[in-house]
């Protein structure tokens, strides 16, 4: 330990003072170590001396009319900080190098791993800033594509509400995934060399900052409701369709409140900005926890092994039938079921817009954990959502319109 | 007022938006109207239509056969899970909704509503099912009235569960220092091992709050236990002080209840007292001004 040991520095002057210097070395009881040798009047002299003989070099020094400078205060104080510093770097390349994607992680760790991300896929990858929160954090999208001029698009987004936290790991997963298989899944390749990904991983950064900080179950934004004590309003019933409708509260205090109106949240407003100025959507999938349920606005039913899809049967395509499968296969327990959505959601305003192809999920699980979901499900989660997501995206490409 | 049913989504088959004549719904629309599927008849098509003009005021329930997979049979049948939780339940059975099969509802009078279920539940912790018939009532009238349930349990009871419980029981009946336990699970969603059985024991207290506090419109899952703590008794169970967090996923609120119950393996949960906490916003300090 070198407690309070300090570093100091001589401008050596003179030959006569080099020797003086080296002789302190021979003298024991003061156990001084030199971190820069006394070796010519070119180069300065760094002594470390122990605390213990601080007094007594620093008067030999003086008497000698060696001036000298402290170079550093507390040896340990700096080691100290060395070794912290170390370890967080050591973290930092760990966690950007080779994410655990079976963790849950905290803002700062996912936005530097997607500048990671993006450094590791320049060709693919970018990352757009699309605005920032209520509390003024920057809102980004990655988008993946692989050229053109405005392709049509398939917007995702995870984390809209902030206690889903397998959401945005399952958006964090899924960007390491299309990053990793593009160029050996054919299905995936094909898929992005005619269209682009819009991924929006945190879609509610300051509700995801506070569910880690101060409250678990936080849900909504965190914007001020003028003359309440209570904060934020939910943004998935914050959008213009239907907007304040049933399903909405007015009291700022729900868990559900609607906002003093469409998109007055930020977060919500960035969003519908990219949207609308980019055109040419033809997807938005936005992800939510916990049902383990796939919806889309205007009931449509995916009904179970005994029945034909509604759609199905007026189709008749046996790609339908197997996507059904596939869905139903996917979602494990309590695949088919109606719930009313609420008004002004994301999906609803989307496919109001015109973007045929709006669906939410909802994850795993069906309320044993619900929020708390373990984070060793978060990988076979993102897996499982993957495979329906990516069958949507499919879809999605070989039905241009 | 906006009705939109979102059910599990068919992508296939579909080029093109296809043809409804359930128009998006507006704000006129009714509540409880639910499109569940597109309508093959014109008749049913002109019913939905109706709905979906009328007024928001009218609470029109789903009657006579219920879509199995859809909300309402799946509310009914949570409140089925609830009732075996306070009946059956034990930090060594959790008994959890599976599938629901059939279902049945109707106006009794003015009295209330009926329910008839068929569903399979499965004890969590053994991961074994069994198929459940259930008769539900969900009274009428001011002030809340907790629904009645009749269902019961045979198969799972078979497994023996007596040895762990009472291991359990004398345990903490002669442990030194009483026990304490916060965030079960944690964040993470990690529960050590040897904290199961009081996790356990906060659901099964809960249920009988979640049970009381039903009613068609609501369907309630504990979010976390937030603490739970042993006190001193002399009496012949374990007695605990537990803060929950339950989860209403209609409205999505989060719900704190503070609960005193007692548990013994001959006796199974008792809860002895319970009080609702303030809202969060009744709990948090006003906002700084930016």
């Amino acid at each position: 330990m070198m407690c309070r040991d300090q570093v100091i520095r001589v401008n050596v002057k003179s030959e006569e003072q080099i020797h003086l210097l080296q002789a302190l070395e021979t003298a024991q009881e003061w156990e001084v170590d030199f971190w820069l040798d006394p070796v010519s009047t070119e180069l300065p002299v760094d002594i470390r001396v122990p605390r213990f003989s601080l007094i007594p070099v620093k008067e030999h020094l003086t008497f000698h009319n060696i001036p000298f400078t402290v170079m550093i205060e507390n040896v340990q104080e700096l080691l100290d900080k060395e070794k912290a510093e170390m370890e967080a770097n050591q973290m930092k390349e760990r966690s950007t190098r080779s994410l655990n994607f079976g963790a849950y992680h905290d803002l700062n760790t996912i936005y530097s791993w997607m500048d990671t991300l993006v450094a590791d896929y320049p060709n693919l990858i970018t990352k757009q800033h699309i605005g920032v929160s209520y509390e003024n954090r920057p809102m980004y999208v990655l988008k993946f594509s692989t050229g053109g001029y405005n392709r049509p698009a398939i917007w995702v987004d995870t984390g809209i509400h902030a206690r889903e936290w397998v959401t945005q790991a399952t958006g964090v997963w899924t960007a390491n995934k299309i990053a990793t298989d593009y160029g050996t899944d054919a299905s995936l390749t094909s898929l992005l060399n005619t269209m682009d990904l819009y991924m929006l991983i945190v879609a509610n950064p300051d509700g995801y900052v506070f569910s880690h900080t101060n409250d678990r179950m936080w849900r909504k934004t965190r914007s001020v409701n003028p003359g309440y004590a209570c904060r934020g309003v939910d943004p998935n019933r914050n959008w213009d369709a239907g907007f304040g409708g049933p399903g909405a509260s007015s009291y700022p205090c729900s868990d559900s409140y609607h906002g003093p109106s469409a998109n007055s949240e930020i977060e919500v407003k960035n969003v519908v900005n990219l949207i609308q100025s980019h055109g040419n959507f033809k997807a938005f999938i936005s992800v939510h926890s916990y049902s383990q349920l796939l919806m889309y606005p205007y009931g449509y039913v995916c009904s179970s092994a005994n029945h034909q899809a509604e759609l199905v049967r007026k189709q008749k395509t046996e790609q339908a039938r197997n996507v059904c499968h596939c869905l139903n296969n996917v979602f494990k327990s309590n695949l088919i079921r109606a719930r009313d959505q609420a008004s002004g959601g994301s999906i609803d305003w989307s496919y109001n817009s015109g973007i045929k192809y709006s669906f939410a999920f909802e994850l795993r699980d069906t309320g044993r954990y619900g929020f708390i979901l373990p984070a060793d499900q978060i990988i076979p989660t993102a897996s499982e959502t993957w495979l329906a997501l990516k069958h949507i995206m499919e879809y999605v490409r070989d039905h241009p319109y | 007022m906006m009705r939109l049913v979102v059910v599990l989504a068919v992508l296939m088959g579909v080029s093109g938006i296809p043809d409804v004549t359930i128009s998006p719904p507006t704000a006129s629309a009714d509540t409880s109207a639910h499109p569940n599927s597109i309508p093959e008849t014109a008749d049913e098509s002109e019913q939905i239509k109706a709905r979906t003009e009328e007024g928001a005021e009218e609470d029109v329930m789903a009657t006579g056969e219920l879509n199995p997979n859809h909300y309402p049979a799946r509310r009914a049948a949570q409140v089925v899970q609830h009732y075996l939780n306070t009946r059956y339940g034990s930090p060594f059975r959790l008994i959890g909704v599976q599938t629901v099969h059939s279902g049945n509802a109707e106006d009794v009078a003015d009295s209330g509503r009926k329910y008839q279920l068929e569903l399979s539940v499965n004890d969590i912790i053994t991961n074994t099912t069994q198929t459940c018939s259930a008769e539900l009532f969900f009274p009428k009238g001011k002030g809340q009235q907790p629904p009645e349930v009749k269902a019961s349990l045979e198969e799972l009871l078979k497994i023996d569960i007596k040895a762990q419980e009472e291991a359990l029981y004398q345990k903490y009946k002669t442990n030194q220092t009483l026990m304490s336990a916060q965030y079960l699970p944690d964040s993470h969603g990690h529960i050590e091992p040897d904290m199961k059985p009081f996790w356990h024991l906060g659901i099964l207290a809960s249920s009988f709050i979640m049970l009381n506090e039903s009613t068609e419109n609501t369907l309630y899952n504990v979010a976390q236990v937030a603490n739970i703590t042993q006190l001193t008794t002399e009496e012949d169970h374990l007695e605990f002080d537990c803060h929950t967090l339950l989860h209403e996923v209609v409205s999505q609120e989060i719900i704190h209840w503070k609960m005193l119950f007692t548990w013994s393996p001959a006796e199974g949960v008792k809860v002895v007292q319970m009080k609702r906490l303030p809202h969060r916003h009744e709990r948090e300090k006003s906002p700084k001004t930016n």
